[in-house]
């Protein structure tokens, strides 16, 4: 697969609610399919197959252990993801932290000159 | 420092990024910020990058060109044509990049709510390449491959 084919897969995969409730539970440690089911109103079959997208996806993978077959979250596809979206948040949260000021100084300079208009008219 | 609260980066769809950010100041003012070269010099661009070219023909049919200079002296130059404009509310333009190909849209809305403006962005990548050209930027940052950080990562991608 390409890094773009990598890509799709990976927001194709994350696009649903159920695989991202999947991915969380995962966050935080190896699980059997029978125990990702649980939370889940869905036969396992169902289960079985929000896990394949994920694992043709390469978010997660099967662990060593034959018998329970525990789940495991694979950081890299995410990283590459996460990543692009970094990536592009840091360069408008830069920008956006100095236009919070400049909108500051652009209400600040709107008092002033209401201000001034104020008395300006009192005057006449 | 986490910005996550201000900043809100999603991905409705693979070739669709969303942007909202919540501003302290009527849309006003927030849309002038936007739209007038001698305010825009002032904030945009990534830490330590200064907008050094700024043009913008503001009109159906006008083209804008920025030209951003980094700490290494490096440029980076991007151009667009402006397709809709409706002063304070919205704006729609095109966005290209000097080194890369393709195109993609971007649609900018402003809403006010008590003295305060929310922006919602959506850019819509034209082409996959165009897509791919920005994710491979910012995938030259580097990001961490550790599974201490999946939790945030899942936050990012999933808001």
């Amino acid at each position: 697969m390409t890094a773009s084919q990598r890509l799709d897969a990976t927001f194709a995969a994350l696009a649903d609610p159920t695989r991202r409730a999947i991915l969380a539970r995962l966050a935080s440690g190896d699980a059997p399919v029978a125990e990702l089911a649980k939370p889940f109103a869905m036969s396992q079959p169902a289960i079985s197959k929000h896990l394949k997208v994920l694992e043709r996806a390469g978010l997660i993978s099967r662990g060593r252990d034959a018998q329970r077959r525990p789940r495991r979250i694979e950081a890299k596809p995410l990283a590459g993801a996460s990543g692009w979206l970094e990536g592009y948040r840091r360069f408008w949260e830069g920008s956006f932290q100095r236009l919070d000021a400049l909108l500051d100084e652009m209400k600040t300079q709107e008092k002033k000159a209401c201000a001034r208009s104020a008395r300006g008219e009192k005057h006449r | 420092m986490k910005n996550t609260g201000t900043l809100k980066v999603t991905t409705p769809t693979s070739r669709e990024i969303v942007m909202t950010r919540v501003f302290d100041a009527p849309r006003r003012l927030v849309f002038d910020a936007f739209s007038k070269p001698e305010l825009l010099k002032h904030w945009f661009g990534p830490r330590g990058w200064s907008l050094v070219v700024c043009e913008i023909d503001l009109k159906v049919g006008g083209v804008w060109r920025f030209v951003l200079r980094g700490p290494d002296g490096k440029e980076m130059g991007m151009r667009g044509v402006y397709r809709e404009i409706a002063p304070p509310e919205r704006s729609v333009h095109m966005e290209s990049f000097d080194d890369y190909p393709g195109e993609s849209q971007v649609t900018a809305v402003f809403v006010e709510h008590g003295g305060k403006t929310t922006l919602t962005a959506t850019v819509l990548y034209a082409s996959q390449e165009i897509r791919d050209a920005v994710i491979n930027s910012g995938m030259e940052h580097g990001a961490a491959e550790s599974y201490d950080k999946l939790a945030e990562m899942l936050e990012v991608i999933t808001v």
